[in-house]
């Protein structure tokens, strides 16, 4: 299980820590769910010839226990080590192996929990919602925001907190303690931690993004062995690191092109979001591709309905589509702070759908599959406006997700067959501090806070929608940022546009305070970053995960995140398919 | 090569009074003055399908145009490229492998050699506008709107 001694940790830690051994991928201690696919690599230091390495799984030859043909690579990429493959291999049995690799005197070992999901087929359905970069400090403040504070007691609970399972996620990546939310989600659709900026592979010396060894994602495996419909909603560009997670394999998240074809491989059902120059042809203005590859045909032709605008959505799913492939925006879909007052990019792009109805509307079409579904719907600007340090947008947008999880409860309620996931994917450092008081003496943002017993309550006024009318109130929340770059701070909101703290510097890689910004009133505030941070960054801290149906009760306590990818396979009963 | 105010007999630096300058630059090339676009001109629409350029731009395909806009964080201190946005840029694309240019970028190639400014600056760049797809065969950047044989001045 997750926990095992300290000095076995410190034992096998030791051994894979030595420059000159060899590294096996899977990494010590993955957990694998038995039966699913992954690329299993050794990385030989010094290039030595096939004949003068062994590899074994328990003692057995891995070729035999993995099955498949074994690759071997000397120098590979031009680099000094010899690279064994099995590709597209599976683990048959549960239980803990011993994986040895041995060359002349050196050897290596690591340890995989091979898993099993004992129970069968807990859920028919598993809808995974993504707060990307949700604190603690957002489901705060989105409480107050929308439900209102009085007397220390709030108006009402949110849907994402009345749920009745909780879980702490520790989200930290294979080779940092930061992560980012490539490998976040990563570990959570496939179950294997990976490092910064990799979609569902592991990190080795491979030289080519699309080489490095392979883990299967639970998009492919719902299909490969249940049939299930699949479903990937965001308001992020579809090709970003969350979206993509669900269905790629690289090590670069920024290969908007490749995800794109991963994208049309997979053939997930439905999949909605902006990011549209990376679909159309190279020839095409505004098009972001390096081939004549026009992927909006390309889907039109396997039969899917394209859809650009919020009409021309329900038209889709109003003639009973059940493959729509829905991109509203050529970068992210706007927040929904940007939707409702019209800001934004809403006069290039008047008709986006909110995440809202495009969760409802999805939920409808994928549950038309008798075997079931998997859906994954994120609310992607919870984290671009928190490195913006543009926190009421975020705060919408964390209200938007608590909407969209509203619909599925809803659905979920008719059988009680449908296991929700809530989590975010990684923490920022935030907190509310108190509040600011315009009424208060003095100019500076330091003089307009109240802490302590001055940190009046803020009174937003939740519309029929259920988002504050406005977020530029007198008495307003003191939402503090623990990181960010240089910036003019006024403690006011943002209303015409999106914050932008920090632009490039004099100096090439360096970032500024905006100018813009810089207005009598505000404060210059030098960053507590990097130089070459433009923005806020994440924060290692655990996120707060909420569950709630079949198979949600293994959610308690303190977990890693890959055991979010574990609790669904579990639901699904994939092992013993 | 046209001649362009900027690069004329008389040389403008940002050392020196600019609208004095102007004022003699655009007496001596009166003949050849760049039509003005902004980012706004450039374009009828933006959507999910593609761009569309404006007619003036298209009528003006070939001909020398000038342009106000921010310079990217360049690739290198001295170069003879670098792309122009409309807004200040916040990321830095070719520093953060997960940034994403804006759609409405320019690809300015300068006439000679020269020291970029810094990076977020704005600037005025007249040049020979290019519309169709390329891709630079040093750095493999697409681009969809490019100035030819430019130069450009602090604004």
């Amino acid at each position: 299980m997750l926990r095992i001694s300290l000095a076995a940790f410190l034992a096998t830690t030791a051994l894979v820590l030595p420059a000159a051994a060899q590294t096996i991928y899977p990494l010590n201690r993955a957990e694998i769910l038995a039966g699913a696919k992954f690329d299993f690599k050794v990385e030989f230091p010094g290039s030595p010839a096939e004949a003068d390495v062994k590899v074994t799984i328990d003692g057995e030859d891995a070729a035999k226990v993995l099955g498949g043909k074994v690759t071997f690579v000397q120098k590979e990429d031009g680099q000094d080590y010899s690279a064994y493959y099995l590709r597209d291999v599976a683990m048959a049995k549960a239980g803990n192996v011993v994986v040895e690799a041995k060359a002349g005197d050196k050897t290596s070992s690591v340890t995989w929990d091979v898993f099993d999901t004992p129970k069968g087929r807990l859920a028919k359905n598993v809808i995974l919602f993504i707060g990307d970069g949700m604190s603690v400090t957002d489901r705060t403040a989105a409480r107050i925001l929308s439900k209102g504070l009085v007397e220390g007691r709030y108006g009402g609970e949110l849907e994402i907190d009345d749920m009745p399972y909780m879980a702490l996620v520790s989200t930290s990546g294979t080779d940092s303690v930061v992560t980012d939310s490539a490998n976040s989600m990563s570990a959570y659709t496939t179950g294997h931690k990976s490092c910064v900026n990799a979609l569902g592979v592991y990190c080795a010396k491979n030289k080519k993004n699309l080489e490095h060894p392979k883990v299967e994602t639970i998009a492919e495996l719902v299909k490969r062995k249940l049939g299930l419909a699949v479903g990937i909603v965001t308001n992020s560009e579809i090709e970003d690191a969350t979206p993509a997670g669900v269905v790629s394999h690289t090590r670069k998240r920024s290969d908007f092109n490749d995800i794109v074809k991963m994208y049309y491989n997979i053939e997930a059902d439905i999949m909605m979001g902006g990011g549209s120059p990376n679909f159309l042809p190279k020839a095409t203005p505004g098009s972001k591709r390096t081939d004549e590859e026009n992927f909006f045909e390309k889907f039109k032709a396997k039969g899917y309905a394209v859809a650009t605008t919020a009409t021309e959505m329900r038209a889709a799913f109003a003639e009973g589509k059940t493959k729509v492939l829905g991109i509203y925006n050529t970068g992210n879909v706007d927040g929904a702070y940007d939707l409702k007052f019209k800001k934004g990019t809403t006069d290039k792009f008047p008709d986006q759908p909110g995440l809202v109805e495009e969760t409802k509307l999805t939920i409808d079409a994928l549950s038309k599959n008798p075997n079931g579904f998997f859906l994954m719907v994120e609310s992607a600007r919870i984290d671009k406006y928190k490195h913006s340090l543009d926190w009421e947008r975020g705060v919408y947008d964390t209200i938007l997700l608590d909407y969209a999880v509203k619909v599925a409860k809803e659905f979920a309620a008719k059988n009680n067959d449908t296991l929700i996931i809530v989590v975010p994917d990684h923490a920022h450092m935030v907190g509310i501090i108190g509040s600011y008081v315009d009424s208060r003496p003095g100019n500076t943002p330091r003089d307009k806070l109240g802490v302590y017993a001055d940190s009046t309550v803020p009174q937003y006024k939740p519309d029929a929608d259920g988002y504050p009318e406005s977020v530029d109130l007198p008495v307003r929340l003191a939402y503090a940022f623990g990181t960010y770059p240089d910036h003019c701070f006024d403690a006011k909101p943002h209303l015409d546009g999106e914050f932008v703290p920090a632009v490039a510097g004099a100096e090439k890689g360096t970032f500024v305070a905006n100018d813009k910004y810089c207005t009598p009133g505000s404060v210059k505030i030098t960053g507590n970053l990097p130089l070459d941070a433009n923005s806020g960054v994440h924060a290692a801290d655990d996120v707060v995960l909420t569950a709630m149906g079949p198979g949600a009760d293994v959610f308690h306590g303190h977990i890693d995140n890959t055991r979010v990818f574990r609790a669904m396979a579990t639901a699904f009963g994939l092992a013993k398919l | 090569m046209a001649a362009r105010p900027a690069s004329s007999a008389i040389s403008c630096t940002r050392r020196e009074l600019l609208a004095a300058c102007a004022i003699l630059a655009s007496g001596s090339a009166l003949a050849a003055e760049p039509e003005v676009f902004t980012f706004d001109t450039l374009y009828k629409s933006i959507g999910v399908m593609g761009i569309v350029y404006s007619d003036r731009l298209v009528a003006a395909k070939g001909n020398e145009i000038s342009l106000t806009g921010y310079m990217a964080p360049p690739l290198k201190a001295e170069s003879t490229f670098f792309v122009l946005t409309r807004e200040p840029m916040a990321i830095c694309p070719f520093c953060q492998s997960d940034a994403d240019w804006p759609i409405d970028i320019i690809v300015v190639y300068l006439a000679a050699m020269s020291p970029l400014v810094g990076a977020g600056t704005k600037v005025r760049v007249t040049g020979r506008i290019e519309i169709g797809s390329w891709t630079d065969p040093e750095t493999g950047f697409v681009s969809q709107l490019r100035l030819r044989d430019a130069d450009y001045r602090r604004v």
